[in-house]
């Protein structure tokens, strides 16, 4: 046993890789107030200092810096530091703070094309290596494709699909290494590849990739020496612990440039070994927040080469380094600790920011004290998103994390396939006209028939949406399989995958947009009466509306049941085609800043919405017609099933205005506390809250200057306002800002 | 008492954070026995006007909405004046108390009711309008006498039900030291207060009385200023302290 392990409470985690058990055998609940928490340390306050000074100079510029002599790779760069002396955490993605990596898997042509977008060109051997004698994931897809596929990702039908850039949404075990140190995972590899005897097509891929993988820890190790550790053996003290997890994951996003490279559940983790040092005094408090506070700044710094195409999808350069804090373990005893607080107090430390994306999961058994504290924070600093740990635990066990915003799934033990979404929307459109698209006047789905009826019958719709829906279902399934085909094959992450269990369970994540637009068109339909004017190709290109119909959003189950129907629908016409490698299908209702842009590609829909105006984000109820209140709002959200329909998550994004909570911040506090404790228990899935007015807004866009750190929670992720496009900006304004609770 | 009062109810608030602790169903009874120069209602004065419902209807809309009540919500009675409906008003405490709901009643004390006593039994916070101390000012406000509310309020003590105060401050006719130090020494006198609050006038209300057809009474006064209702409620808090520290 290794000596460090001595002080350690036993448990089966000796035996083989369990860092649940571990935890569960070692951490120490906190049930007290925020008042132990430490101020910020001078070293980290110089270092942030520094940070500071050259995210100005990045967001003046766009881009800081490009490492234009490597690309992606665990090792293929050069230690870099920040202020060396200062840091208690080291490691930079390449030789400098926020220079950014070329990751060339993922497709080269966009790779070159975004290099020179920043004025830079891409060294013609890497050109020519990826062009000529490698193929790239991009590519593969491309060979791929079917006519079909290509025309519903050209309307915007399929959207946001991870062909061109990293999937993301897989999150390494990165404490495995703090734990065990590499060369304990090494062996257990070797052990697993040569337990993999029978050969066939799906054993020679499993076998090819463990052996990647085991490459990976080796190029981990190397790339830590390079910073003077030597992590072949596990962490001893808690400064170790934190900075060999550090290098685990940031081995990843030297790696991958995935939409989502979230960091796991590990806060609670590294109490362990804070307490144990504090314990034997070779840590004070202090020390403990500062290493805390050194690591976040790290995680602020990580940074991916993106495209204009991808920042459109997803604003403001998010990275989503989710970080999963609290829920409940196995048995019934709140996982909050110190070290709970300490990441959420980085915020008050080094001000409010929206990475690492600080994600509660919440329970009702979670200690008042770190409720309150959570709700407190909320309010300071509109960073921080909550989900159901009471719903997803029973599907997920005890040690789950978030990656991305809203998609859980087991450390170490499961993974996702990112599966971007579909336009319900535009779907719907499709069904009332016959599968042409309403912008393009081209037909997209075949066997869809004509409703040239004066006014629309909801009996009739609703049967051909389903058709649709069916059809498009199977044509999103088979490009997904496709996409998840090539990456495996083109651009497989093996550093992350190395610190999973060999054998893992794959989710496929679908996804939807436009829910409430969807729900509102199909009530207008019901309820009132909506007539189709079609253009000279008789497509309905506008709606006119007689009469008033519910809105989904006021609590109402004439139209919240509709919503309710039609993702259960869906989702069980997904579930009707077998996906690549045996993944486990699951459905998102979660549309990030896409909402703006799917909203751009879509017609005039029957509920009254204007062609080109922005959808509502996620699940959220369209802009302004939640006008009961905002419990009201909530209440319809929570309608939509989590378990077994929407098991990747359903994301609601919420504004309240300060006064509304209440007049003090102690009525506030405790308000926020009822107003989760209440939407939770009604078994919803997700909240991002945000606590501000609108005229806050109206002057951060105006004076962009003033409010340089002004973080607001748009859709499963936090943004820097400033670093919205105007068009996002005006939408996130236009939400519904609750008045009245 | 028979289980099928029907109460009248002029509007239901699904959740409010501004009539008692956390967050609260408001019920809004119809009827008023004072018709106060301030009254942002008028439209409640009326006793028999609005929806009708059953106390075991409210418990329910209650029940639905507790999830968010937390661990200080719970359902406020205000108006009107909800002692205008004795016996409704206490089968409806009675059925929440037994669903395990907080109770507030938002009153103004201006009832003879001989039930009363069993109210208050049922109530977990009376919010008490304190219209005026004095009594010439209490009718100028009100047009009723004082001593009905007086009566209430040594009820109130009598059973030891917790207290908010609550008194609206009008510019020109009560914002000023007289009234300031008569208020003072009643609610210096008061056990179980737990909050005081002013309220500034404000004259949203008045486009309801142009609705109505009744004359406003406070013609164009001026609204008072959130930071004035604050300045005042400061003062009014700090020379109740310094009463009772010299008695």
């Amino acid at each position: 046993m290794h000596k460090t392990w001595e002080s350690f409470k036993a448990g089966v985690w000796q035996n083989d890789i369990n860092v649940e058990d571990f935890i569960s055998q070692n951490f120490t609940v906190y049930t007290g107030d925020d008042l132990f928490l430490a101020p910020i340390s001078s070293n980290t306050k110089a270092v942030w200092e520094r940070c500071e000074v050259l995210l100005k100079e990045e967001q003046r510029l766009g881009v800081l810096d490009i490492e234009m002599d490597a690309v992606s790779g665990v090792n293929n760069f050069k230690a870099g530091y920040i202020i060396k002396e200062k840091e208690s955490i080291v490691g930079l993605q390449t030789d400098a703070p926020l220079k950014r990596i070329i990751n060339p898997y993922g497709g080269i042509k966009l790779a070159s094309k975004i290099v020179e977008g920043y004025g830079r060109k891409m060294k013609p051997e890497f050109e020519t290596f990826f062009n000529d004698y490698s193929k790239t994931h991009n590519q593969g897809v491309f060979d791929a494709y079917t006519p079909e596929m290509k025309k519903a990702r050209h309307t915007g039908l399929l959207t946001g699909l991870p062909d061109a850039y990293g999937r993301g949404r897989i999150i390494g075990d990165y404490r495995r290494v703090a734990l065990y140190g590499i060369d304990y995972l090494i062996e257990s590899k070797k052990l697993d590849l040569n337990l993999i005897t029978e050969i066939n097509d799906v054993t020679i891929q499993l076998r090819e990739e463990v052996s990647d993988q085991i490459r990976a820890l080796k190029d981990m190790k190397k790339m830590a020496l390079g910073y003077g550790f030597d992590i072949s053996l596990p962490a001893s003290t808690a400064q170790e612990a934190v900075q060999w997890l550090y290098f685990a994951y940031l081995a990843a996003v030297k790696e991958n440039n995935g939409a989502a490279m979230s960091l796991g559940r590990t806060s609670s983790f590294l109490d362990i070994y804070i307490e144990r040092d504090l314990e034997s005094g070779l840590i004070t408090e202090e020390q403990a927040q500062d290493l805390i506070d050194q690591f976040i700044i790290k995680l602020r710094l990580v940074r991916h080469l993106r495209s204009p195409e991808y920042d459109e999808l997803f604003a403001g350069d998010p990275t989503w380094v989710t970080e999963s804090i609290g829920g409940v373990a196995f048995d019934g005893r709140p996982l909050v600790t110190k070290n709970s607080f300490r990441y959420l107090h980085s915020l008050t430390n080094l001000g409010p920011a929206p990475e690492p994306n600080m994600t509660i999961l919440w329970s009702e058994k979670l200690p008042e004290t770190f409720k309150q504290y959570c709700a407190k924070m909320s309010i300071e600093t509109g960073a921080i998103q909550y989900e159901n740990d009471d719903l997803m635990s029973p599907l997920y066990r005890n040690d789950y994390a978030i990656a991305c915003c809203v998609s859980a799934m087991e450390v170490g033990k499961q993974i996702q396939y990112f599966g971007a979404r579909t336009n319900l929307a535009k779907a719907l459109l499709y069904a009332i006209n016959g599968g042409y698209d309403e912008i393009y006047n081209e037909k997209i789905i075949d066997g869809i028939p004509v409703i040239s009826d004066e006014i629309l019958d909801y009996e009739k719709v609703m049967e051909l949406y389903t058709l649709t829906l069916k059809k498009v279902s199977a044509l999103y399934v088979d490009t997904m399989n496709i996409i998840h085909y090539m990456h495996d094959k083109y651009a497989y992450e093996k550093s992350m995958f190395a610190l999973h269990d060999t054998h893992v369970t794959r989710l496929m994540a679908f996804g939807a947009a436009g829910l409430s637009v969807v729900a509102d068109s199909l009530s207008a339909i019901k309820y009132a009466k909506v007539k189709p004017i079609r253009n000279e190709f008789g497509i309905a290109t506008d709606f006119e509306i007689i009469g008033d119909f519910p809105k989904f959003g006021n609590d109402d189950d004439r139209v919240d049941d509709i919503a309710v129907e039609l993702v259960t629908k869906f989702s069980g016409m997904l579930k009707e085609h077998p996906l690549h490698r045996e993944a486990v299908h699951t459905l998102s209702i979660l549309t990030i800043t896409s909402n703006v842009v799917y909203g751009l590609k879509t017609g005039t829909t029957p509920d009254g919405r204007k062609k080109g105006e922005p959808f509502a984000p996620g699940a959220n109820p369209m802009h302004g017609r939640d006008k009961s209140g905002a419990l009201a709002s909530l209440n319809s959200v929570a309608k939509i099933p989590y378990g077994d329909i929407c098991q990747d998550g359903v994301s609601n994004t919420f504004s309240i205005l300060p006064e509304t909570l209440g007049k003090t911040q102690k009525e506030q506090v405790i308000n926020t506390v009822s107003i989760l404790e209440g939407y939770f228990a009604q078994k919803a899935h997700h909240l991002n809250v945000n606590v501000y007015s609108r005229d806050v807004l109206e002057k951060a866009m105006a004076h962009p200057e003033l409010y340089p750190n002004l973080t607001i929670r748009v859709s499963g992720y936090a943004v820097h306002f400033h670093r919205l496009t105007r068009a996002q900006q005006l939408e996130v304004l236009n939400r519904t800002f609750h008045e009245s609770i | 008492m028979s289980q099928s009062n029907l109460g009248y109810i002029s509007k239901i608030e699904p959740f409010g954070t501004f009539d008692g602790p956390g967050i609260r169903s408001i019920i809004f009874l119809s009827g008023c026995p004072l018709r106060c120069v301030y009254c942002h209602n008028p439209e409640t004065w009326q006793a028999h006007i609005g929806n009708r419902y059953t106390a075991t209807e409210l418990t329910e809309m209650a029940l639905k909405n507790k999830p968010y009540y937390g661990s200080n919500g719970g359902v406020t009675f205000s108006g009107g004046e909800p002692l205008n409906q004795p016996e409704f008003l206490l089968e409806c405490l009675k059925s929440l108390k037994a669903a395990g709901i907080h109770t507030a009643l938002d009153t103004s004390g201006y009832s003879l009711s001989p039930l009363l006593p069993e109210i208050l039994e049922y109530t977990d916070l009376i919010i008490y309008d304190l219209k005026a101390a004095d009594a010439a000012l209490y009718e100028k406000i009100t047009s009723r006498k004082i001593e009905v509310t007086e009566k209430f309020l040594e009820l109130a003590q009598k059973q030891g039900t917790p207290l908010w105060i609550r008194q609206v401050l009008v510019p020109h006719l009560n914002d000023n030291q007289v009234n300031l130090l008569v208020t003072a020494q009643r609610i210096a006198k008061l056990s179980n207060v737990e909050k005081i609050e002013i309220l500034p006038y404000h004259t949203l209300g008045k486009s309801k009385y142009e609705t109505l057809e009744y004359d406003y009474p406070l013609g164009n006064t001026p609204a008072m200023s959130m930071s004035e209702g604050q300045k005042w409620q400061d003062q009014l808090i700090d020379l109740i302290s310094r009463i009772q520290s010299t008695e």
